[in-house]
């Protein structure tokens, strides 16, 4: 297939990804909106979130800085780094994913069910949209670990970056999107 | 994996649905026009769906309309209108040899047939599919005990629906990454057909509309499911002993709110690529370049735009606030300007050309004519004091046939004539294709314009059975009328259906690379194009898509470099 004659831009994977993420955002924005209207309602309880997800942003802020840099070593070709640090953002992503059950089961231990007849929105909301968060973000991990694992065993050399690169736009948005959610139902 | 043959998948499934809905419609026309007869052929036909006197049954007859309703919004006119013609026709027409991903794509045809699947099963189980309406509010949808069909019916809608949105939003993708990234050389944005510009903004639509239905869908499952109140309240049961719900504090009209972000811009995903492809048929076979084809991608814009900012017209008798509602209704009236923008270019661009009647064309013409008819109503539904009185009357139902329903198939149809010689080298017999465009027409016409009288009359949507009421004693007459029209332009979609599949094998043959005379990328492509679309390179663009009748040629094609002495369009 002769792709140097069609004129090219942006590689349309990456321009996918990024219409992808648009998607997403959309997702979250009807979430949030649904969030504010039903907290206008009567029988809203207010409660704090427990500190455990200010341990989980510090997580996955971190593991934002690991993908920058492993994308970073990759396109140097010092490989061994970048698989160490790739690595090493599969783990934090884990680490995340670990940290938001902990936090999950702590709001529970408050008094606030997230689920089932005695819940109240105000808990139910923050299960299905961290919940939803978390599925993304596991999703990552999963890609990741694909990537991980090519890594270690594939024999074919890769010297494309563009699959890493799409990898890290997409990590860097679930780790956006998290702060983004996470200022929301703290302050809101 | 090749697009053609992806566009062929959905436009089949599509036209497999649209039977299915089709049927499903004209069944309970019976029960509507033919309240009191007894046709006890049908209790050997439908079984439990049908009483021991002959009726299709309470339950079955709102089963019918919400599948009717759903498949033919989302599986026929979204999936089967755009799944079928941007897959076709985007890497054609922009130049390019496949989708920008043919593995998404291929996906996204994969989740719509499991999507099918799923759905038509919820068909099949013992207690009938959801029958609470093709919009699912809450609390028939979040309840399982409501109805019959709120249990394993709606837990397969829904599972199906979610298929779908997931279908949808990896074609979306697709096409717009197609369409910015993929273009030949030459093909410019502002050369581009508006074919390819009506599915750009309709994916750009899909995919920022579809994921809040998503949510909305998710809060649902879960109210079902998992015993959150997001939509469902303590309201009390008196059926099926359920008392009074244990949940607090939901609120229902927050569904709605969700549902109606996405289905308002969903009317114009329908819309979009029809408006697209009749401008395209119209500029070809009126053999005059399409008038305003800078306003025509303008007024696509603005529809765009504001298809995100009017949902609540659905919405003006939920308690909405007037204040609020009067903004909605501003902005809704808006969407009269760039409609009527374009029905002025249509009529501009037809006018005084040298037209020629094919079947496409006609479609494409009948299109307009709906597209009139069924807008001019929508002024009055926009209008929140008169939507007071006419709201779930049939009024609205004949208001979105028109300009939606029929109309969204007659773009499909123009496009169906028009670019069947490139999907299978033959064409359709034209004699079936002109009976079939008369009595469709004429057909739609009879049978949605009198709605509009009844719902005036205030006779309301969603009832089984009107005999029971004086004031409605008056249509029972009409009411047969529009059943019998019903089940006539049914039966000639069966002459569509036979003439479609006969020409696939025994059709004319097209002996020309470009049958219509047409400008675009498409026909400069092998009769029966392979993979890969092009033998040699793709083609060089060198002009927009409406050479016709320039400088006394009858048209130029987009790939012919422009003359010393012409001057360029742009």
């Amino acid at each position: 297939m002769s792709v140097s004659q069609e004129r090219k831009r942006l590689h349309p994977h990456k321009f996918t990804m990024w219409v992808a993420l648009a998607s997403i955002v959309m997702m979250f924005a009807g979430l949030t909106s649904a969030y504010i209207v039903k907290k206008a309602n009567s029988q809203w309880i207010e409660f704090e979130l427990p500190t455990v997800f200010w341990y989980s942003t510090l997580t996955i802020i971190l593991s934002s800085v690991t993908m920058h840099l492993s994308i970073k070593s990759f396109k140097a070709r010092e490989m061994s780094r970048y698989r160490a640090l790739l690595g090493l953002t599969t783990l934090l992503g884990i680490a995340f994913v670990v940290l938001q059950f902990i936090g999950f089961g702590k709001i529970e231990e408050g008094g606030m069910p997230l689920f089932g007849y005695d819940s109240n929105p105000s808990a139910s909301f923050v299960g299905i949209i961290f919940g939803l968060h978390g599925l993304h973000v596991l999703g990552g991990v999963i890609a990741l670990i694909i990537l991980f694992l090519r890594a270690y065993i594939g024999n074919r050399k890769v010297y494309s970056s563009t699959g890493i690169e799409i990898m890290g736009t997409y990590w860097h948005f679930v780790d956006l999107l998290w702060v983004y959610l996470f200022i929301f139902l703290n302050w809101m | 994996m090749d697009h053609k043959m992806i566009a062929k998948q959905f436009l089949i499934t599509g036209m497999v649905w649209a039977i299915i809905g089709g049927l499903m419609s004209v069944l309970f026309r019976f029960q509507l026009g033919y309240p009191e007869a007894e046709f006890h052929w049908m209790k050997d036909l439908l079984g439990k769906w049908v009483n021991d006197k002959g009726q299709i049954t309470a339950e079955s007859y709102y089963s019918l309309v919400t599948i009717h309703g759903t498949v033919l919004v989302f599986f026929v006119l979204t999936a089967g209108l755009s799944g079928t013609f941007a897959n076709l026709l985007i890497p054609l027409q922009v130049g390019a040899r496949d989708m920008a991903s043919p593995m998404l794509n291929m996906l996204s045809y994969w989740f719509f047939l499991a999507a099918s699947l799923v759905m038509l099963s919820s068909i099949f189980v013992e207690t009938g599919p959801f029958s609470g309406g093709w919009t699912a509010y809450p609390p028939l949808s979040a309840l399982a005990s409501a109805q019959p069909g709120s249990g394993v019916g709606m837990d397969l809608w829904l599972i199906a629906m979610a298929l779908f949105v997931v279908s949808s939003l990896l074609g979306g993708l697709n096409y717009i990454a197609t369409i910015l990234n993929m273009r030949t050389k030459g093909m410019s944005m502002t050369r581009m057909p508006l074919t390819i510009w009506a599915l750009f903004f309709t994916a750009i639509l899909g995919v920022l509309s579809f994921p809040v239905l998503l949510s909305g869908f998710i809060l649902l499952i879960f109210d079902r499911n998992f015993g959150t109140s997001f939509y469902l309240s303590d309201i009390f049961i008196a059926t099926n002993n359920v008392g009074a719900l244990p949940n607090e504090g939901g609120n229902a009209v927050l569904y709605q709110h969700l549902f109606w972000f996405l289905g308002h811009p969903e009317v114009y995903i329908i819309i979009l690529p029809a408006m697209g492809m009749v401008s395209e048929v119209m500029a070809v076979n009126s053999r005059k370049p399409i008038f305003g084809y800078m306003a025509m991608i303008g007024s696509l814009f603005a529809i765009t735009v504001l298809a995100f900012l009017v949902w609540a017209h659905h919405m003006f008798v939920t308690g909405l606030n007037p204040f609020l509602g009067s903004i909605f209704v501003l902005l809704t009236l808006l969407i009269a300007v760039p409609s009527a923008i374009k029905v002025f270019n249509w009529l501009t661009t037809i006018w005084r050309g040298s037209i020629r009647f094919t079947p496409g064309m006609l479609f494409a013409i009948g299109f307009v004519s709906l597209f009139i008819s069924g807008g001019l109503t929508g002024i009055w539904l926009g209008n929140s004091a008169l939507d007071i009185h006419l709201h779930d009357t049939y009024f609205v139902i004949a208001h979105f046939h028109i300009v939606m329903g029929v109309a969204g198939m007659f773009g499909m149809f123009c496009g169906i004539y028009h670019w069947y010689p490139k999907m299978y080298g033959r064409y359709m017999n034209n004699t079936m294709g002109y009976i079939h465009f008369w009595v469709t027409m004429i057909g739609a016409y009879l049978i949605f314009w009198p709605m509009h009288y009844e719902g005036l009359a205030g006779m309301p949507r969603r009832y089984y059975d009107y005999s029971q009421w004086e004031s409605f004693k008056q249509f029972i007459e009409l009411n047969k009328f529009i059943s019998l029209v019903a089940m006539i332009v049914f039966a000639v979609q069966l002459l569509f259906l036979f003439n479609f599949f006969y020409s696939i094998f025994k059709g004319r043959r097209v002996r020309s690379q470009n049958p219509w005379g047409a400008t675009t990328l498409e026909w400069t492509t092998p009769i029966n194009p392979g993979h890969g679309n092009w033998v040699g390179e793709i083609p060089e663009v060198h002009r927009w898509a409406y050479d016709y009748g320039k400088d006394g040629q009858e048209f130029i094609p987009q790939t012919t470099p422009v003359g010393a002495n012409e001057t360029n369009h742009h």
